[in-house]
């Protein structure tokens, strides 16, 4: 009996680092917030090509009407999130730091189109094929939300002379502070299930696996517990250990493959989607419901309430902070994102994005870089590298823009996951470096 | 005692001639032919390994230049045209006159013009800072001022200005190799013809916002109100995406664009103070010329309509 407690739990063998945990909205339930004056709903957020916008200013749309459609092979819908006028479509500031073409809508009343089912009632029939659920999913203009907002309809298109065995959900969440998915899982853990049903279904795929870290045992135990009625959905506990929540080490940790360089997980016959797609995917298959809202984490050491909330896309950041008591005093920055791998916003204007899965307040003391001091060759970086690479060594070859040479190294494998920059001893800025090398080989490979 | 000092020197000897028959034979068999040009070349190139001229070095572009059969498109712009004459005299080939280039910097955004919106506390590198992030002010145009020009420039031509921020190129050092060109993320830096008497008038600035925004974002930004381009008679002005640009070729130095610009954007290298004051003294009479026709039209204007307003006056009598 004992000897079974202490079985040891999976997790990825390369690399890794054991940021501390933070979860400090763990326990606040996912609130909705009032609807915003206005939204600015930018059209680029996902990977791929930018959609093409097809209302104009001064036309009245409707909660779920489609603003802008899809263009190219990787693409995806973007829907209106509220009810009222359009007005200005114009380049704003998003949280890249750029800015980008966005519709802005004045909000009138809380109009749904017809066909959008908005009651609470769990529909776990589905009636659909496979084609039928993908199309769903792409109208729905569904993307991953876990961070890299993949159109979820393209992960979804199985090549003819690929097989799917495995469909493994990712509810990890190694980010430090964020517990976006973990509510999820705990407020609407029957619709994810459901979710998984119909992802399975589109993929061909026969089994899947819920992966959970073993710091969230409430969301275990709960999902643990459904998981008796459905035989082909397993839970799988995991250690903690940063960053599981990728791709590629979700999928060793789990399965024991190697994803090839340059490769998909689609190659080693598996597909990973985020807890918060899951249930994305399941509001676009039962419920008709496009992705106009998602849960976002506000939160931050001096918050005087962190939470988490349910979010119209294009709502500004400054009403979300509003919502969880304010800007703290001691405000240093301002991060769209985990710590580990967010970005410092500018304004407080920058609206919430299908991508955005937390903001983050950290204090002013803990903002600061320190002084960056000599490579001292001691190894460590290369130590906690999940990809197995030699971070010090890319950030050499980036200096000396020795494009070629940092392809050789696989520079492009990097996930910047900021492993490196984390434990570097000298506060080297190890990620920056590396992030601007890829840029180097990116461009070398567009001549 | 003698014997060993006999013997050692014999020893040695006969392997010296030996070794120096066999380096003989080998430099004779394995030699490389080389074109005795080069050598010439070489010394007349000026070996600063630049790469302005295109090719990875001078001895790169040395090679390049006696493979050729053109000089035309060849130019060392280190060197200049003299260089390139007496590479056509060894060469015994025509070259092209080139007029001599220099680095502008086509942004005057300096501290005090274009506010700080942000702390960038990154890694010191133009390139990271403004493709990752867009630096620590508004203008997603303007110079990042992290100096990796600078650090481009082999000739010490460039410092950065600590009171602007902006960097900052000494003429007389630029050779116009396009270091800095390649080097800037942002594409501030541009080659020009050095200029009649060294004068260049060109536009500093590649803000594309609108005439609102970018004024916002930066108080000395073009805001593509086309008054220069209304002003210049010699068609050099192009107003395209919100962004005045000045055609060298075309431009006669004129300057009545520089006087004209609203938000100082338009910059004259070398162009003396002394002519700018005297086209401001005219630019200021003509404004009051102006003015004070306008008042003298509204008056008439009004003289008139008080005229029509008025009834005509008829005699009783008349009728």
């Amino acid at each position: 009996m004992l000897f079974e407690l202490q079985k040891r739990l999976k997790t990825f063998h390369k690399g890794g680092i054991h940021p501390p945990d933070n979860k400090l909205s763990a326990t606040a339930r996912i609130e909705e917030i009032p609807l915003p004056r206005s939204v600015t709903i930018p059209i680029y957020q996902h990977i791929g090509t930018p959609p093409r916008v097809i209302v104009e200013r001064g036309d009245t749309v409707r909660v779920g009407q489609v603003l802008a459609i899809h263009e190219g092979l990787v693409s995806a819908n973007i829907h209106s999130s509220v009810s009222g006028k359009v007005g200005k479509i114009d380049r704003v500031l998003d949280s890249s730091g750029y800015k980008h073409i966005a519709i802005n809508i004045r909000v009138k009343e809380d109009d749904w189109l017809e066909e959008i089912d908005r009651s609470e009632d769990l529909i776990d029939d589905i009636p659909y094929s496979s084609k039928e659920i993908i199309q769903k999913v792409m109208e729905a203009g569904v993307v991953g939300q876990g961070g890299a907002a993949f159109p979820s309809h393209v992960k979804l298109s199985i090549p003819e002379n690929r097989t799917v065995d495995t469909l493994i959900i990712n509810g990890v969440e190694c980010e430090p502070y964020l517990t976006a998915d973990h509510r999820i899982m705990l407020e609407r853990p029957y619709e994810i299930f459901v979710g998984t049903q119909i992802l399975m279904k589109a993929t061909g795929a026969t089994k899947a696996i819920i992966a959970i870290e073993n710091n969230k045992q409430d969301a275990i135990q709960l999902l643990s517990s459904i998981a008796d009625d459905y035989p082909n959905i397993d839970i799988e506990a995991l250690q903690v250990q940063y960053p599981q929540g990728g791709e590629r080490q979700l999928i060793e940790a789990l399965l024991d493959r190697e994803v090839p360089s340059g490769g998909l997980p689609i190659d080693v016959g598996t597909i990973v989607h985020n807890v918060g797609t899951t249930y994305s995917v399941y509001q676009a298959v039962q419920k008709n419901q496009p992705l106009i809202q998602r849960v976002v984490t506000v939160t931050g050491p001096s918050v005087s309430k962190p939470s988490n909330f349910m979010v119209r896309i294009g709502t500004s950041v400054a009403d979300l902070i509003a919502a969880a008591g304010g800007v703290p005093e001691d405000t240093g920055k301002i991060i769209n994102g985990g710590p580990m791998m967010g970005k410092a916003i500018q304004d407080l204007k920058v609206p919430i994005t299908k991508a955005t899965s937390g903001i983050l307040l950290i204090p002013e003391k803990e903002t600061w870089r320190s002084e960056e001091y000599n490579c001292v060759r001691c190894g460590k970086c290369i130590e906690v590298c999940p990809m197995g690479l030699e971070p010090m060594q890319l950030v050499l070859l980036a200096k000396g823009k020795a494009a070629d040479k940092a392809e050789a190294e696989h520079i492009l494998d990097c996930m910047e996951c900021g492993s490196c920059s984390f434990v570097c001893p000298s506060n080297r800025p190890i990620l920056d470096y590396i992030r601007y090398g890829k840029g180097q080989v990116k461009k070398e490979q567009i001549k | 005692m003698s014997d060993v000092v006999i013997y050692t020197l014999l020893v040695l000897v006969t392997l010296g001639i030996i070794a120096a028959v066999i380096l003989f034979w080998v430099s004779r068999r394995f030699s490389v032919e080389e074109d005795p040009r080069r050598e010439q070349l070489m010394d007349a190139l000026p070996n600063t390994n630049c790469g302005g001229c295109g090719f990875p070095g001078c001895g790169g572009f040395a090679n390049a230049l006696l493979q050729a059969d053109d000089l035309k498109p060849y130019h060392c712009p280190v060197g200049g045209n003299e260089v390139m004459k007496e590479v056509s005299k060894i060469l015994g080939k025509e070259v092209e006159e080139k007029d001599p280039f220099v680095a502008i910097v086509r942004c005057t955004g300096s501290f005090e013009s274009r506010k700080q919106t942000n702390v960038y506390d990154g890694a010191a590198n133009c390139t990271i800072a403004s493709e990752l992030y867009s630096g620590d002010h508004g203008c997603a145009y303007g110079c990042v001022g992290l100096g990796e020009c600078v650090d481009a420039c082999d000739f010490d031509a460039m410092y950065m200005d600590k009171q602007t921020g902006l960097p900052v190129i000494i003429e007389d050092k630029c050779t116009a190799c396009n270091a800095c060109v390649t080097a800037c993320p942002k594409d501030i830096i541009e080659l020009w013809p050095v200029g009649r008497k060294h004068q260049r008038i060109y536009v500093a600035c590649k803000n594309e916002e609108k005439s609102g925004v970018a004024r916002q974002e930066c108080a000395v930004a073009c805001t593509g109100c086309a008054k220069c381009f209304d002003e210049c008679t010699y068609d050099a002005i192009v107003v395209e995406n919100n962004l005045a640009t000045i055609d060298f070729e075309k431009c006669t130095l004129c300057a009545k664009c520089v006087i004209v610009c609203d938000s100082r954007s338009i910059e004259a290298d070398n162009v003396p103070e002394k002519s700018l004051t005297k086209l401001m003294d005219i630019r200021a009479k003509k404004l009051e010329r102006e003015k004070a026709k306008r008042l003298e039209e509204k008056n008439s204007n009004n003289e008139q309509i008080k005229s029509v307003s008025e009834p005509p006056k008829i005699s009783r009598d008349a009728i």
